[in-house]
């Protein structure tokens, strides 16, 4: 049999396409790598592997009928537990859900299934999302791949370590302030997050509605643009959704990009050898300034727990979800089941955003933020009329260790570099670029690009990684 | 430093229906207190004229018919997450 370790889609699809191997056997080499390796890295939440099992022999029928496949027929792939699985569990890591059978799937689920993918496990994450390491989950805490000691980031840190262990070929996240690319960056692999509305938010557990991104995580930005491809496009389940001409990222290949960059992280490792790069390469580097980051990221921690407060009300006890057998009346279903089932953090946003909405604090808070917002967008704006993409390391340290950053307010502040783009709905992506010298953990870079731009964000993460060896690295992480 | 008191916060969770120990409420309050303490350096910006935004899509007025779909869900099926149920409904406790 040919070797199955971290084989990227393409290779994938031609293994099977070939006959060389089977689907029943790609898949079960994932199930048998989760078995071995997740003991340690704590990353599947719920494994799937009867009916991947079952799919992938369906895949074997047609091979072997003869019948031509899609490029992602048979790939195997995970999810983070806040997409919604027809028959499966899915519990947004939070107590409350704990028993949540979803009745139906998210549309980024089901237009995989059409396309012959195969969901192999939901993985873990922050409670709700709500993190920046994977440790507020109320089950488990997942470890970084590359040094069990450290956190994978978050909060799609599951899916980012079960890409990162190749337990499967992708796996989708969910990125509200950077909960794609920062974990991406801690485990070496490459994460985008779109454009605001380019993947339907439908049948996915709602954090900040208008902010939520759903995006591939994957070991190459070619990987992540096939799954891009599949997922994208307007739903008319979700009213936020745009259409995009996804042309083909290559065709920009050839065009002389003007790229910015900013002073202040010109010597950061993930950036100085790129920015030479780039210009070897023919791209125009332009100095740029940045939207505040400090701004962006206080606008930020106003406004999504603002909305957390508002769409985490759902969770009463009533409809679905765990309920407290203390209750003694309908109001009581609503406090002892809240106090009892949302995890620390979850309630520190839904109390903050409750605060910053509260009779006389709206204007000083709320409003103001959304100010801000505006002006954040504007700055990116201005920022854009000298330049086509902007590059900026994407986290500025490599990940922690578990439990360093106990305080949450520390916490929120890896975010400072990733928020801007959710505040202006930009596609980003980010990109394995270096190894930390001290911990050997991996380093990354963040391409940030106009609204609607995702398929020039993804040309030059594909130029990169043509250049560069350190998305390969990932491949011996794991021994 | 902003600062929320006890009571304040005892407010704030009641409005969002959170109930809290008393040994908490302390606690608690200064957690929020040090969120909104983060998040202070926005009361110095001049944003005077400023048009909020509330969702970055540049959609305007998206419609659809208006008439009844259905979700080939059945009844059961959604009542299966129900923590209580009878005869086909949700089963809530007394209100008052």
């Amino acid at each position: 049999m040919a070797d199955l370790a971290y084989l990227s889609i393409t290779e994938a699809h031609q293994l099977l396409q070939d006959g060389k191997v089977s689907c029943v056997e790609l898949t079960q080499y994932y199930i048998d790598r989760i078995k071995k390796f997740d003991a340690t890295i704590l990353s599947v939440l719920t494994l799937c592997d009867e009916s991947a099992l079952q799919a992938a022999a369906a895949v074997d029928k047609k091979i072997h009928n003869g019948e031509e496949i899609g490029i992602l027929e048979g790939i195997p792939y995970t999810a983070k537990d806040m997409f919604l699985t027809q028959g499966i569990r899915t519990t947004a890591a939070s107590k409350i859900l704990d028993n949540f059978t979803a009745p139906y799937s998210a549309t980024a689920i089901n237009k995989l299934d059409q396309a012959g993918a195969i969901l192999i496990a939901k993985v873990n994450q922050d409670e709700f999302a709500h993190g920046g390491s994977t440790e507020n989950s109320a089950f488990q805490k997942t470890t970084n791949p590359w040094n069990s000691d450290y956190v994978p980031g978050g909060s799609s840190g599951g899916s980012a370590a079960a890409v990162a262990a190749d337990f499967g070929i992708f796996s989708l996240g969910t990125d509200t302030g950077g909960s794609i690319r920062q974990p991406a960056v801690y485990c070496g692999v490459t994460g985008f997050k779109p454009t605001y509305g380019l993947v339907s938010r439908y049948g996915v557990v709602a954090m900040a509605s208008s902010f939520d991104c759903i995006g591939p995580i994957a070991r190459s930005a070619e990987d992540t643009a096939i799954v891009l491809g599949a997922i994208a496009g307007r739903d008319k389940m979700d009213s936020t959704t745009i259409d995009l001409d996804m042309n083909d990222a290559s065709d920009n290949n050839d065009d002389e990009l003007r790229i910015g960059t900013a002073q202040e992280y010109s010597n950061h490792p993930a950036v100085q050898d790129t920015v030479k790069m780039l210009a070897e390469a023919g791209h125009k580097i332009v100095d740029v300034d940045l939207p505040d980051g400090e701004m962006a990221l206080a606008a930020y921690y106003v406004l999504v727990p603002s909305e957390i407060s508002s769409n985490l009300e759902r969770y009463d006890g009533i409809r679905y979800g765990e309920s407290s057998k203390q209750a003694k009346d309908l109001r009581e279903t609503y406090m002892k089941t809240r106090a009892e089932f949302l995890g620390p953090e979850v309630k520190r946003r839904i109390l903050t955003g409750t605060y910053a909405l509260s009779a006389g604090y709206y204007d000083a808070y709320y409003k103001k933020a959304m100010q801000i917002r505006t002006l954040i967008a504007q700055q990116f704006d201005k920022t854009f009329e000298t330049c086509d993409l902007i590059v900026t390391p994407t986290t500025i340290q490599p990940a922690f260790k578990l439990g360093a950053k106990s305080d949450p307010i520390e916490m929120y502040k890896t975010d400072i570099l990733t928020v801007s783009a959710n505040l202006a709905g930009l596609p980003a992506v980010s990109v394995p670029a270096g190894v930390d010298s001290e911990t050997g953990l991996p380093i990354g870079l963040q391409i940030v690009g106009k609204l609607g731009q995702d398929a020039q964000v993804l040309a030059l993460a594909v130029e990169f990684q043509a250049q560069t060896n350190w998305h390969n690295k990932v491949k011996g992480c794991l021994v | 430093m902003t600062k929320i008191s006890n009571e304040e916060i005892v407010h704030v969770a009641e409005l969002a229906r959170i109930e809290l120990a008393t040994s908490d409420i302390e606690t608690v309050a200064g957690e929020v207190s040090s969120i909104l303490t983060f998040v202070e350096s926005l009361q110095a910006v001049d944003t005077k004229g400023v048009t909020p935004t509330s969702q970055v899509t540049k959609l305007t007025d998206v419609w659809r018919e208006d008439d009844v779909k259905d979700c080939d869900i059945s009844r059961d099926e959604l009542l299966a997450n129900t923590p209580q149920s009878q005869d086909g409904y949700v089963k809530v406790r007394k209100v008052l």
